[in-house]
């Protein structure tokens, strides 16, 4: 019986694809429509949990972002740090190193700079502190990035794994010191008036200017420099970097060290120029955030303006939800995952099409 | 053979995206009949039987087995058909044993009892005579092995059909033979064979009929025994072609490349390279034989510095006689002490002598050319890295074995990829993309490349455009020593045949040329002299022009002087 | 006495890794490498602490309410991995990124129910989870039901692996699709089923965490970061589950080691306390660069994990 069940042809529903050259205005007419698709979705679940009616919903999302100057501005201050952050990472994956440690990175620079506030003070100039903390920030930065890259190099360490422990490291590091620094035992040090970078029309414009120079820097950087190139190629394929004797160890570290430092210099904007302060959760989570930030820009500098932009606007918007509907500050990070998973998801149908086959007449 | 048609297609067509692997084929395979798929490199032989395997599924056509339709969506499917493949690249799980891999996939009720497997397939093996150990995992298994484990894996299924996908390519002449006499023994066991292949002389060995494939079209089916040769070829390649490379005498041959016991050893601590000599000459073609993974990429890599080298010495003659000295950027101390030693001298003949001059000018003599080698420079390269290598003036070209994984960035542009080798000229941090997209545009136009652009990433090109890219840009620097690593695998009859007229243009122009190849008979017409290696040794070197194929065969697997392979068949 | 209380506690602390650590290894036997743990294992705890609230509203005895609330931890983990399935073998998307969104969205979801899970009675249900040495006064009452559960988990899962048919179908999946393919086994329901079953185990480890080794509401917020010590716990222990059990163990003395030393060295003082916290973590990055110095054949990790694999790639 079940043998002749299995000499029946049967059709299959549908076959899949790899697709040819897809257009690009048709990639991204699928990557809009993936986000919005995803964005009337978290507005019907919102209406179902919270009670949120979709328009409200989506008022509140744009009124989170748009409704003041202010707002607008925290907008574009957010876009830029988130920016900066995935943009150190560009180079790192480029290379296929998978750097999951900038949370990490980016904390460890503003701990630097935090350090170099309390050490000097009162003993110098706030234009020197300044350019001390920069370099201090760097140098973190580019430790922290170095260390795993090294271990990478020389023995093919896991570096995923090392840093994301690396984050910890800096997490319980910052708490050490926020104990040493504060006698009383609050363990906040509170708003900190020294090592300031000085402000143009607002506290937020400088920030965005120096991000948007690094981008611009970083753009010319991996497609125009002998770098850059060396960078591709390791990439591409670690044979063939070795076969053309370029030093893949080399690279390997160097990069990281990038890597690492423009996470220090965005850690040193955010202590010297927005928060003047610093707590263990002073990145809270952007270093992750910018992984898929960095992704959603196929590992351009210049796109990434765009899908930090994006990322930056739900999690702003949705912040304003959870305030007008009074509802855990976790909202924001369930709506970004939820459009996540449709921008991923969406790349399948830009890679491969489903063809349904009808059966033929015989 | 009976009458009984066992397998039939219908009208079955495949495209790859733009690419039409397959149109509208029509076969036949009968009960107990051995049936050739002959068709060059490209024309979708092996797609046409994934299909059948159910690999890749059709876009359109009938398959009937048994004079039933049926619908193979997938190789369970193909299983439950009682149809099995032996792909070309075996499909084994390295770290499993042979048993463990033969009895993936199966579905039964019965209990998994490794050690009833490990009996079944002994028992097969003795059946057919194969020689195989149950329980050794397959990566430290030779190709030939390998191959075994594939055919017992299908005949413990009680495959009925079996499709040999390029079965031959990998094995030596004895070994091909020994697999021919199980094939003619299956076939009296009543099991029908489909074997796919590009070789004449195995076509006329082994099969009864051969179906031709044109650039995925269906040709003709013939007779194997009414049909010649040529006849064959003809039907392959679609018009009369003449085959025949051109071997010129070498012209004034000079030792170019001297390699003295060399060793090497793997991460695992064996053996790959055995106290390897031989000399290669200018204007000469070493081919060199060898099984597969015999230690012939080894050798190579040895060679261009990539790999650890043990012992031995790899002396490069370089014709240095009255041309000028070049490396002066990385090395000014060596020059300093060669000019100390009395090895230079001016255009005049006067002898270079340094003391007393500024470093500034001594570099400005060298940079202009001024100062002159008195006879060949000999360079060892052991333990030097690529780019040391390149600095010392070395022009060394290769082409490697993985075209994608080693040669080229698959990922990126032709452009880009001209300007692997040269990417570093110049002091500017920036890159200088003009003079490579020359060179690129060069070698589309001359090597008749087929792209759309030369900004289209290699990846997407066929594997033959792929090798004019790489092979193009390899001659592009003029070399003296010019190694490739089966430079025609997976190529197309033309494509082949333009980098054999590559590489005796290259012969002609005086470079010494190291061609791995596995297709002896090409080995045989293409080559001066050939060296042939078997586990990292070498175990002979004989002269292209007199040498036999079988002559080769035995030394591919010449064990120390004892001839195993002799004993094996006896 | 002391000691044998450490050494129990440490264990049961190390079970969380071992769910996390088994799951994972089923998952990535299949070759999916799977990053969104820590996010299941959050979860695994939102969704069983939920059906304990629940179920203990309607008044179902005490025991079912454990069995009801470890089977809802479950499936949450088992959708979780489905969805990551879905994207990852369904619709083909990049691994690593599918798997940190997971976590994103599984941390965020997980804080968002736990936040209004305040009437949850922990310490009252740890009595029914640390079954049958609940009301035990010595160190025994860190041995419930669900120690013994991941235990029997790992072994099993080892015994699967290493000696049935689905185990080798399963292996081959992870190590060369292709080849697992061409054989007739369906790579994409190995993968789906594997990555399901592993990720609803995981969950587990956030339930157990949550209900019965701390027995508070906050626990949850440490559940993340003992999810990145699963996913390292996989290397250390060379993808055997039954490794997995000692691994687990070693982590679990690590992760005590901060209230355990101050008592032995009265000189670790108050300040001291964030360095003892970083040890898991450094410990976890000294055992990845001995494992890689000491790289050997058969300690190594699936040859095609984090590959998707489509039949028709050419």
């Amino acid at each position: 019986m079940k043998k002749e069940k299995m000499n029946e042809p049967k059709e299959p529903l549908f076959h899949v694809l790899k697709r040819a050259n897809v257009p690009a205005w048709q990639t991204w007419v699928i990557r809009l429509s993936a986000i919005v698709v995803s964005i009337l979705i978290c507005s019907l679940l919102a209406f179902l949990i919270i009670g949120a009616s979709p328009l409200k919903f989506l008022g509140a999302l744009f009124d989170g972002t748009f409704g003041t100057s202010l707002r607008i501005w925290k907008l574009l201050k957010g876009t830029a740090i988130l920016a900066g952050i995935s943009l150190a990472l560009v180079p790192a994956f480029r290379m296929h190193f998978w750097n999951t440690g900038a949370e990490g990175q980016v904390l460890i620079g503003m701990l630097a700079a935090v350090a170099c506030i309390m050490a000097f003070r009162d003993t110098i100039p706030n234009g020197l502190l300044v350019v001390i903390m920069l370099i201090a920030s760097v140098l973190a930065g580019m430790l922290w990035g170095f260390i795993p890259a090294f271990f990478k190099a020389n023995w093919n360490t896991n570096e995923t794994l090392f840093t994301l422990m690396l984050n910890y490291v800096a997490t319980y590091l910052v708490k050490y010191f926020l104990i040493k620094w504060t006698p009383n035992g609050s363990s906040t040090i509170g708003r900190l008036k020294y090592g300031m970078l000085p402000t143009i029309l607002n506290d937020y414009l400088l920030v965005i200017l120096v991000i948007i120079v690094m981008v611009a820097i970083m753009h010319v950087y991996l497609n125009y420099s002998k770098h850059g190139y060396e960078i591709s190629v390791v990439g591409g394929s670690v044979n063939t970097a070795r076969y053309i004797g370029i030093n893949v160890k080399k690279v390997i570290i160097r990069t990281m060290c990038v890597s690492g430092a423009i996470c220090g210099i965005v850690g040193f904007l955010i202590v010297s120029g927005l928060d003047h302060s610093i707590t263990a959760e002073s990145v809270g989570g952007q270093g992750f955030t910018a992984i898929m930030v960095a992704w959603m820009a196929n590992f351009n500098p210049i796109l990434l303006l765009f899908s930090s932009f994006l990322v930056a606007f739900l999690n702003q918007g949705s912040g304003e939800i959870q305030t007008v509907f009074n509802v855990s500050d976790a909202f924001p990070s369930i709506v970004i995952g939820i459009v996540l998973f449709f921008v991923i998801g969406c790349e399948f149908f830009i890679n491969y099409r489903i063809v349904f086959r009808k059966k033929e007449d015989k | 053979m009976t009458n009984n048609v066992k397998l039939e297609l219908k009208g079955i067509s495949k495209t790859f995206g733009s690419i039409k692997a397959n149109t509208k084929v029509d076969l036949k395979l009968h009960e107990g009949e051995i049936l050739a798929i002959l068709g060059e490199n490209g024309s979708g032989k092996t797609t046409l039987m994934n299909m059948i395997a159910g690999i890749y599924f059709p876009d359109e056509g009938q398959i009937f087995i048994d004079g039933k339709e049926v619908t193979i969506h997938s190789p369970k499917d193909a299983y439950n058909y009682k149809i099995g493949m032996i792909h070309q690249h075996f499909k084994l799980v390295d770290v499993f044993s042979a048993s463990e891999n033969i009895v993936l996939g199966v579905e039964t009720k019965a209990k998994y009892d490794i050690n009833e497997v490990n009996d079944a397939v002994a028992a097969i093996a003795e059946r057919y005579g194969f020689i195989i150990d149950p329980k050794k995992k397959v990566h430290e298994m030779s190709v030939s092995e390998k191959q075994t484990v594939e055919i017992i894996k299908v005949l413990y299924r009680g495959a009925d059909i079996l499709i040999l996908d390029e079965p031959t390519a990998v094995l030596t002449p004895q070994e091909i033979d020994k697999l021919f006499s199980v094939l003619r023994k299956m076939k009296e066991d009543g099991k029908s064979i489909i074997i796919i292949t590009h070789k004449l002389n195995e076509v006329k060995a082994i099969s009864d009929n051969v179906t031709v494939l044109l650039k995925g079209k269906y040709v003709d089916t013939v007779k194997t025994a009414d049909s010649t040769e040529s006849q064959l070829t003809e039907l392959m390649v679609g018009k009369k072609v003449t085959l025949n490379i051109d071997r010129t005498e070498p012209n004034n041959p000079t030792d170019r490349l001297v390699v003295d016991n060399l060793c090497s050893t793997n991460e695992e601590g064996i053996a790959t390279l055995d106290h390897i000599s031989f000399t290669a000459r200018s204007g000469e073609i070493l081919g060199i034989a060898g099984i597969a993974g015999s230690g012939q990429k080894e050798l190579l890599e040895a060679i261009a510095g990539l790999q650890k080298i043990d012992a031995g010495t790899v002396l490069f003659n370089n014709p240095k006689k009255d041309k000028p000295v070049t490396y002066i950027h990385k090395s000014y101390k060596k020059v300093c002490q060669l000019a100390s030693e009395g090895k230079f001298h001016y255009e005049d003949g006067t002898k270079v002598d340094f003391t007393g001059m500024k470093k500034k000018d001594i570099v400005a003599l060298v940079n202009d050319g001024k100062v002159l080698f008195n006879e060949d420079e000999v360079i060892d390269l052991r333990d030097k890295t690529p780019l040391e290598i390149r600095e010392l003036g070395v022009r060394l070209s290769f082409v490697p074995e993985d075209r994608l994984g080693m040669g080229l960035v698959g990922s990126m542009d032709i452009t880009n990829n001209m300007m692997l080798r040269s990417y570093r000229k110049g002091k500017s941090f920036l890159l200088n993309r003009k003079n490579p997209e020359a060179l690129a545009e060069e070698i589309v136009h001359d090597l008749e490349v087929v792209t759309p652009s030369i900004k289209t990433p290699v990846r997407r090109l066929s594997g033959g455009n792929i090798q004019k890219v790489l092979v193009g840009r390899e001659i592009s620097y003029a070399p003296k020593v010019f190694m490739a690593a089966y430079p025609v695998r997976g190529l197309d009859i033309n494509s082949s045949y333009m980098i054999y007229n590559l590489l005796n243009k290259q012969k002609e122009s005086g470079a010494a040329i190291l061609f791995v190849g596995e297709d002896l008979d090409v080995l045989l017409e293409l080559s001066d002299r050939i060296l042939v290696i078997n586990a990292g040794k070498v175990t002979g070197i004989v002269d292209a022009r007199t040498t036999t194929k079988e002559e080769v065969g035995l030394l591919m697997t010449k064990h120390e002087g004892i001839n195993e392979t002799k004993e094996v068949q006896a | 006495m002391e000691v044998l209380y450490y050494i129990l506690n440490a264990f049961s602390l190390g079970v969380t890794f071992l769910y996390g650590c088994t799951g994972e290894i089923i998952t990535e036997k299949s070759g999916h490498l799977n990053l969104g743990i820590p996010g299941i294992m959050c979860i695994g705890s939102a969704t069983g602490c939920a059906a304990l609230q629940m179920m203990y509203k309607k008044g179902i005895p005490d025991f079912l309410v454990v069995i009801i609330s470890i089977i809802a931890a479950f499936i949450g983990g088992a959708i979780m991995g489905a969805i990551y399935s879905f994207i990852t073998v369904t619709l083909k998307s990049n691994q690593n990124v599918t798997g940190l969104v997971m976590t994103i969205f599984g941390v965020g979801l997980t804080n968002y129910i736990m936040h209004d899970l305040t009437g949850v009675r922990y310490l009252y249900a740890k009595k029914f989870f640390r079954f049958p040495f609940a009301e035990s006064k010595t160190s025994l009452q860190y041995c419930g039901v669900m120690v013994f559960l991941a235990i029997i988990i790992a072994i099993i899962a080892s015994y699967i692996l290493t000696k049935t048919r689905i185990g080798l179908n399963l292996r081959s999946v992870g190590e060369n699709p292709a080849t697992a393919d061409a054989a007739g086994i369906n790579v994409s329901k190995y993968r789906y089923l594997a990555t399901i079953i592993g990720s609803g185990i995981a969950a587990l480890g956030g339930l157990f965490y949550v209900m019965d080794y701390s027995g508070t509401q906050e626990a949850y917020l440490s559940i993340e970061a003992m999810g990145w010590l699963s996913v390292a716990l996989v290397i250390f222990s060379t993808w055997k589950p039954i490794v997995g059990i000692l691994g687990s163990f070693i982590f679990g003395v690590t992760m005590i080691a901060g209230s355990f030393l101050p008592i032995i060295f009265s000189w670790l003082t108050m300040a001291s306390t964030p360095f003892l916290k970083m040890l898991p973590y450094v410990i976890t990055i000294i055992v990845l660069i001995i494992t890689s110095i000491r790289n050997k054949r058969e300690n190594q990790p699936p040859e095609k994990l984090g590959i998707n694999y489509f039949r028709e790639d050419r």
